[in-house]
């Protein structure tokens, strides 16, 4: 590594927080054990994953992502078998949805990216993959988490590419960018063009009339007449291409009978450029040319901050995609089967028969017809704790088996699945989402019609009056009133409001998402992921003969090794092993349901349930059982001899959802926690966080139910969730927020997602909703004020075409000047100072 | 000041030149990204040579 300058921190671009924090995502260190040496310094990590990723950075010379980053990297389990796992993504069949030929021998894909937390990620990923044999060119979209990646076919393929993404410690996942991307790129482009085209007239043509303004009479008829001709030549592609939004918009509103914000402005710029060319070609007194450009160049840049402010929601269909895995063995007969072939998974019909290995996602829904093992349904009950499965039990598509080889009928593919029926009912429920009518729509529709009526009036008026002056009162009065502080008061603040929130780590991806949340009266959680960390974690080791704690929790470590079971995960990162510490371990047998037999060193052990151990053994089992409180899992060691120790394990809650919980009551919000989790465990949680509301055993219609219910009653409800159980609550509440960590069809639908693996993140964006309604208000009030005081001066006929302007310009510069005023980042959520989880301790 | 009869339509032409050349950066796809190269300017610095991702 060429020597570079001094870094501020050891190595790390990150303030040091607590020293016993994992060096690569943050997380509080269990135990010491896994150091890497980075930059020549040696440090620690929390786990196998950290540590794999850490090194494969350091040994690929990447280590200035550490000097550069601002955000600690995410957790992510170190997956295994990733070689078997990624292989089916080079079949065609699986690529064709997603993959493209570019060019001859070369093949373009796009790949959707999870675990980004700042720049440095992106520059990571980067550089890994130009480096890769093969790869010809990578395009990360920093601002929407999308790569494309092309490579040459004959040296490289996908799943190589998607191996080195997974070794540094993020996640990528092929979609179709044809239906999602695509559609929404050529609209923000075409949007911008237009703008640009706005923009430009607009400044040319105030060159031109500004020497009119100037000159006030001195300056030739000729060179008058030709600078007229000049602003109207380039003033008609402006009318003509870049306020065909509105004239299309003004359309739809007529049509449909009803008055909207684009009639009066579509009949104001065509009055106003008509009387202008007219008055061009007829000598007349004034032409409104860059009050025209101007007025359509600010209407558009509103219309252009509302969509950026609006950010995509990824196809559901793709995160469906994501779950379920891309291919599956099928036996060709059963019960005698002579083959095995791999499949796509599109091509499953009901009847086929599949083989399940431990470890691998459930393609479809079905019945197991042979084996016996446990399955994770987290996916539909958000619970961790796996399910014993047998012969004649049904199977869940996407559900995750875990222990042994399970043979399987297929039932129901594709759309009939469970999955697929909680991704339709997430749909509905977001195109029946309570639509809050944005207080400035109603305030401008109200404004506009009354705008129209003022115009007819006072045209009518000095008809009577002066008729020759009419029509141009009638244009200025239609121009100075511009709507354009109007339209502007909201997208330009919730654009600010929105950037400063993407640096505080919350990425909000629906527009109306801050308004919403600042008015919201509920807050619901989910528990387990959310309120939780969402994983099995070692809370104490109970030894309960001679040997030692350290011993003890060794010795299970050591059985555990090689386990996927979330309670041996969890003790074998609590432990202190390293990656192979000697001992000698042999003849282990899994017992589903129950838990490991095998030999350490020669030592009979078994560790799982205390029925289990006891049968070893053959001794009553301790008295410390009797004393597990309900919500905690409880595993026990023993020997031939007798009983060694009792393993405590839970879901322990994040560092600081108690604080969370505390500051959103003293803001006046009603806390509750709504979960699929059994009630005991629920009820626990919310004791021990404080929350007055507690659902459990909740399936996903449960929880539509209980939004639904609240919001009968007038309440406003945001949701926190972050399994695909809660993406149909997330759709139906008001406002919803899922954390980075959890999966990717919760992400799209919720309205916000949280960054960070912190929960502070949300005090934050409720602050800045709060403020970014205070301002919305201030705006609109300006803006009331404003058209209050130009619209009399207009029609008494004292406004000219100057005036009419400048009034519009500095009016639409004092709403954005105030919006600017989010962009200072908000006081910083307060660092929990509450204990890190229990873990480990005796 | 008959320079402008020159000068004022030869800024119309420039006007459209403009506007080609911005139509151009448009749909090439200049303004999809407008954080990532910010960030990447920031990293690449101290690697000479590691400048961009695109070799054949």
């Amino acid at each position: 590594m060429s020597a570079v300058v001094d870094p501020p921190f050891a190595a790390n671009a990150l303030p040091p927080g607590d020293a016993a924090c994992c060096f690569h995502c943050g997380l509080p260190l269990a135990g010491v054990g896994y150091p890497v040496k980075v930059d020549g310094v040696l440090q620690d990590t929390c786990c196998r994953g950290c540590q794999a990723v850490a090194q494969t950075i350091v040994d690929h010379g990447l280590e200035s992502y550490y000097r550069h980053r601002s955000a600690p990297a995410e957790r992510r389990e170190a997956v295994p078998d990733l070689v078997a796992r990624l292989r089916p993504y080079d079949l065609t069949e699986v690529q064709q949805g997603f993959v493209r030929a570019s060019a001859p021998g070369e093949k373009e894909a796009a790949l959707l990216l999870e675990g980004i937390t700042c720049g440095a990620c992106v520059w990571l990923i980067e550089q890994r993959l130009a480096a890769l044999e093969g790869v010809r060119g990578v395009e990360i979209n920093y601002a929407a988490r999308r790569a494309r990646v092309r490579w040459d076919e004959r040296r490289t393929r996908l799943s190589a590419i998607l191996r080195a993404v997974a070794e540094l410690g993020y996640g990528a996942q092929p979609y179709d960018s044809a239906r999602s991307d695509d559609a929404q790129r050529r609209e923000r482009r075409t949007l911008l063009w237009r703008l640009f085209v706005a923009g430009f007239g607009m400044m040319q043509v105030m060159m031109y009339a500004v020497p009119a303004y100037v000159a006030d009479g001195d300056m030739s008829a000729d060179i008058g007449q030709l600078m007229r001709l000049a602003s109207l030549v380039l003033t008609a592609p402006v009318m003509l291409w870049s306020a065909v939004p509105f004239y299309a918009g003004a359309w739809r509103e007529l049509s449909s009978a009803r008055v909207g914000m684009d009639v009066p402005v579509a009949i104001g710029i065509l009055v106003a450029f008509v009387a202008s060319v007219h008055a061009t070609f007829s000598g007349g007194r004034e032409v409104y040319f860059d009050s025209v450009t101007m007025f359509i160049f600010l209407l558009l840049g509103a219309r252009y901050l509302e969509m950026t402010a609006r950010a995509r929601a990824v196809q559901s269909q793709e995160q469906l995609a994501a779950l379920t895995p891309a291919v599956a063995e099928r036996l060709d007969r059963f019960p005698a089967p002579t083959r095995r072939e791999e499949v796509p998974v599109a091509l499953l019909k009901p009847g086929d028969h599949l083989v399940l290995r431990p470890g691998a996602a459930i393609p479809a829904d079905g019945e197991v017809v042979e084996g016996e093992s446990a399955v994770d349904e987290s996916l539909l009950t958000g619970e961790a704790r796996p399910i014993a499965k047998r012969a004649g039990d049904a199977l869940t598509g996407g559900a995750v088996n875990l222990h042994g080889p399970l043979t399987m009928r297929v039932d129901r593919v594709g759309q009939d699945t469970v999955l697929a029926g909680i991704v339709r009912l997430m749909d509905r429920a977001q195109t029946e989402k309570p639509a809050i009518a944005q207080l400035a729509d109603k305030v401008a529709r109200w404004f506009v019609a009354a705008l129209l009526a003022l115009t007819v009036l006072v045209a009518l008026a000095w008809c009577a009056i002066d008729p020759s002056r009419a029509l141009w009162i009638a244009v200025a009065l239609l121009v100075v009133s511009c709507p354009c502080a109007l339209s502007l008061a909201t997208p330009a603040a919730l654009t600010a409001a929105t950037g400063t929130l993407h640096r505080l780590g919350v990425l909000v991806t629906r527009g109306h998402a801050l308004e919403t949340l600042a008015g919201a009266t509920h807050f619901v959680f989910d528990k387990t992921g959310t309120l939780t960390l969402g994983r099995m974690t070692l809370i104490g080791v109970i030894p309960v003969a001679a040997e030692e704690r350290e011993r003890c929790l060794a010795l299970a470590a050591r059985l555990e090794a090689c386990s996927e079971h979330p309670i041996g995960r969890a003790i074998v990162a609590a432990s202190r092993l390293g990656t192979d510490q000697g001992a000698t371990v042999s003849d282990v047998r899994n017992v589903p349901g129950r838990g490991l037999e095998g030999r350490v060193d020669g030592r009979r052990l078994r560790i799982g349930t205390p029925e289990f151990v006891a049968e070893l053994n053959g001794t009553p089992p301790p008295e410390e059982l009797l004393f597990a409180s309900d919500d905690v899992t409880v595993a026990a060691l023993g020997d031939e001899r007798g009983w060694l120790a009792l393993f405590t394990l839970g879901d322990p809650p994040r560092g600081n959802a108690r604080l969370v919980v505390h500051e959103l009551e003293a803001m006046g919000k009603t806390v509750c926690v709504l979960s699929g989790d059994r009630r005991v465990s629920v009820e626990h949680l919310a004791r021990e966080l404080g929350i007055g509301i507690a659902r459990g055993d909740a399936t996903p219609q449960d929880k539509l139910e209980f939004v639904r219910a609240l919001q009968v009653q007038g309440a406003v409800v945001a949701m926190v969730g972050d399994g695909v159980n809660d993406a149909p609550v997330l759709a139906q509440a008001q406002v919803s927020a899922a954390l980075a960590s959890g999966t990717q069809l919760a992400q799209a639908s919720a309205d916000m997602v949280l960054m960070s693996q912190q929960l502070d993140a949300l005090l934050a964006a409720v602050r800045v909703a709060r403020q970014t309604r205070r301002v919305i208000r201030q705006n609109l009030t300006w803006a009331a004020l404003y058209n209050a005081i130009a619209l009399p001066l207009a029609a008494l006929g004292h406004v000219t075409p100057l005036i009419a302007a400048i009034g519009m310009s500095l009016s639409s510069l004092a709403v954005v000047a105030n919006a600017l005023r989010l962009l200072r980042p908000a006081p910083a959520p307060m660092r929990s100072r509450a204990p890190h989880p229990r873990v480990a301790a005796a | 000041m008959d320079i402008l009869y020159l000068l004022i339509p030869l800024s119309v032409i420039l006007v459209f030149a403009i506007g080609a050349v911005f139509w151009w950066a448009v749909t090439s796809g200049q303004f999809d990204d407008l954080e990532g190269p910010a960030q990447r300017v920031l990293m690449d610095d101290d690697q000479p040579g590691a400048g961009g991702v695109e070799r054949r």
